[in-house]
């Protein structure tokens, strides 16, 4: 694994004036905010309001309306191709699904970048492949193919797969979704110690409080009323102190309670 | 045992005009249940819309037993209808329980814009967008050829990131894996044209010009066509299906976030694989369909194998045998496009994934009949 230097604290990721929208439709406008080195940035709001899209729109699936997404002082919406290939190869990503090709077993998925983008002899290949699989709790597994094993496995195989190229950013949709309480607090652990151990900025989308509040030291909120976001900053102070209703309501779930309140009244 | 007292027979609906007619009692009575059968909603819309115009609604329900959904439903209609007519409703008189269902269904206004609005559009309007359907269609399948192209200059000068395996497995299940189906159906296609010229044939005596007939036919076009027909629904669904698949569980989206082409790395072994084993079959294909002449030659035709061999082997060229080689191939790299097209265009559901694989084999098919009378064409203009 690696260990570059960084500077924690320094803005790794920051996004101006980004625009989302399909066709003439806006799902979201006027999104600024910064990720810095070694942060846990939360992507939250309600269900459907684009957080999987904003991530869709940082890591170059979809490209922007308007705005830019600038990595370490590096436009990438601007990019020529090959340049955005160049950091692409800093990213990893696990999808909501796991997103393994299910024509190759375990280690060939997690081997794949490797076998693309390095020189590495075949053997250490191996060897680096079954490391990141041991890593996720998967030794054992190696030669399983993703549709033998369970979906939360799926999920640790994916994400020993987007960890295969040591990445400088981790990007996570909804790493929670479909996985129990237990399984899905082993995974967010293992997100803390990943970022403790090597610095990784990591960007996760979720909306599960639990998460949230275990992980995350900063945020952003997207609303799907005003088709913006709200506020940024971390969490657990938004929770107490932000002066927006709805963020609160949403951190601290009381939704519910306002439901009950309109049905009474 | 003790019956259920609870049942109060069939649901009932009754209306009752009090303080002379300035107030309508909506009587509920029986079971409401969905099962049974719960009153429409025309009786409450006609009683409502009875002269005078009561100020306020009411309800009774002592005699209702059971009830589900379908007093919900009722009772919300009508609650929207005595709003929009202005009339008060007082709601003390239901149970508590569907009081706060109600309360429920109406608590969150619907949301202005989220009700979608089927529109019909005018015939003028629906040719037009059919048009510009055809023109975008065109596009893409010229950014595809165009794709390609860069795809494979990539893979001349090595650049192209594909797995070697892809590409065998690809040409397992484009060649050998398809040797069966195309036996049986060339065998039959050969047959088939020994028949229909023997019907004319032996009128002159002239049977055996059949094994001509035969082999000029299966070499120049009915091989490469049969061929073509048969891998079009057996491999190009099969590239349509997998690709779209592949998009539906994010694979497509992480092999572009990884910096590996789809395009390299999914669409360049089929192509390959198609364009390379598609003359192969071809030629597998023409001898099998000559030999399904034969069969029908010298079995009802009485011609002796020995004799059919010898006008089959005269009768073929070299050059009919190769124009339908290089059609052969030409029709792979048609079905693999159509095939990979459909399947990156799929959207991210099962059925949009069934529907790729059905416009594929369509598709293909379209495009392998208009090449071959293109082929036609050219052949006839250089007397090939």
């Amino acid at each position: 694994m690696s260990n570059r230097v960084r500077a924690p604290g320094q803005p790794h990721i920051v996004v101006r004036d980004l625009t989302m929208a399909f066709g003439s439709f806006v799902l979201m406008r006027d999104l600024n905010f910064v990720v810095n080195h070694g942060d846990v940035f939360i992507i939250m709001g309600g269900s459907g309001c684009g957080k999987s899209t904003l991530l869709r729109h940082l890591v170059g699936l979809i490209e922007p309306a308007k705005g830019e997404i600038v990595y370490d002082g590096f436009n990438f919406t601007k990019a020529e191709p090959q340049q955005r290939e160049l950091m692409l190869r800093k990213f990893g990503i696990l999808y909501q699904s796991g997103a393994l090709f299910s024509s190759l077993t375990l280690i060939e998925n997690v081997a794949l970048p490797l076998a693309e983008f390095t020189k590495l002899p075949p053997a250490q290949i191996r060897e680096i492949s079954a490391l990141k699989l041991a890593l996720v709790g998967l030794s054992g597994f190696e030669e399983y193919y993703p549709n033998q094993i369970s979906g939360g496995m799926q999920k640790r195989a994916g994400l020993a797969r987007a960890m295969a190229l040591d990445p400088e950013i981790l990007f996570f949709d909804e790493p929670s979704a479909g996985l129990d309480p237990i399984s899905s607090r082993l995974l967010d652990d293992l997100i803390l110690q990943l970022r403790d151990s090597l610095g990784t900025t990591i960007v996760v989308v979720t909306h599960e409080l639990a998460s949230i509040f275990t992980i995350g030291n900063n945020s952003v909120f997207l609303d799907p009323d005003t088709r913006t976001m709200i506020t940024q900053g971390d969490p657990k102070d938004l929770r107490d102190h932000c002066p927006d209703l709805k963020v609160r309501r949403f951190l601290s779930r009381a939704a519910e309670q306002e439901i009950a309140e309109v049905s009474h009244g | 045992m003790q019956q259920l007292e609870t049942h109060k027979g069939t649901a009932k609906l009754q209306f009752e005009r009090r303080e002379g007619g300035g107030t309508l009692l909506i009587e509920l009575a029986g079971d409401w249940l969905l099962e049974g059968r719960p009153p429409t909603f025309e009786a409450m819309a006609s009683a409502l819309a009875e002269e005078p115009k009561p100020a306020q609604a009411a309800y009774e329900t002592s005699d209702l037993g059971e009830w589900d959904s379908s007093a919900i439903s009722f009772l919300v209609q009508t609650s929207q209808q005595l709003r929009t007519r202005g009339i008060v409703e007082d709601r003390s008189g239901l149970p508590s329980g569907l009081q706060r269902l109600i309360a429920l269904a109406q608590a969150v206004p619907e949301r202005a814009g989220a009700r979608a609005t089927p529109k019909r559009e005018n015939l003028l309007a629906r040719i037009g967008a059919a048009g510009i359907a055809v023109g975008s269609g065109a596009l893409e399948y010229l950014s595809f050829i165009g794709q390609s192209g860069v795809a494979f200059s990539r893979l001349l000068t090595g650049k192209a990131r594909y797995r070697r395996e892809d590409f065998l497995i690809a040409l397992q299940a484009c060649g050998t894996n398809a040797l069966g189906i195309v036996a049986l159906i060339s065998f039959m296609v050969g047959a088939i044209l020994a028949f229909m010229g023997a019907v004319q044939l032996q009128q002159f005596g002239a049977s055996i010009y059949v094994a001509d007939l035969v082999a000029i036919g299966m070499a120049r076009e009915m091989g490469a066509m049969m061929t073509a027909i048969i891998m079009s629904g057996r491999t190009g669904a099969a590239f349509a299906a997998q690709l779209g698949s592949m998009k539906v569980t994010q694979e497509v989206d992480a092999l572009s976030t990884m910096g590996i082409s789809p395009f390299e790395y999914l669409v360049l072994p089929r192509m390959m694989a198609l364009i390379l084993m598609m003359p192969l079959l071809c030629v597998f294909s023409d001898v099998v369909g000559m030999l399904g002449g034969a069969a029908v030659g010298t079995g009802m035709l009485d011609v002796p194998l020995r004799s059919y061999y010898r006008e089959t082997i005269s009768a073929v060229s070299l050059t009919d045998f190769f124009g339908g080689l290089s059609k052969s191939a030409v029709y792979g790299g048609l079905i693999a496009m159509a095939g990979c097209l459909y399947g990156f265009k799929s959207g991210s559901s099962s059925s949009a994934v069934g529907d790729a694989a059905t416009k594929a084999v369509v598709s293909g098919i379209v495009m392998i009949v208009v090449a071959c009378g293109i082929f036609a064409v050219i052949f006839n203009v250089l007397h090939i």
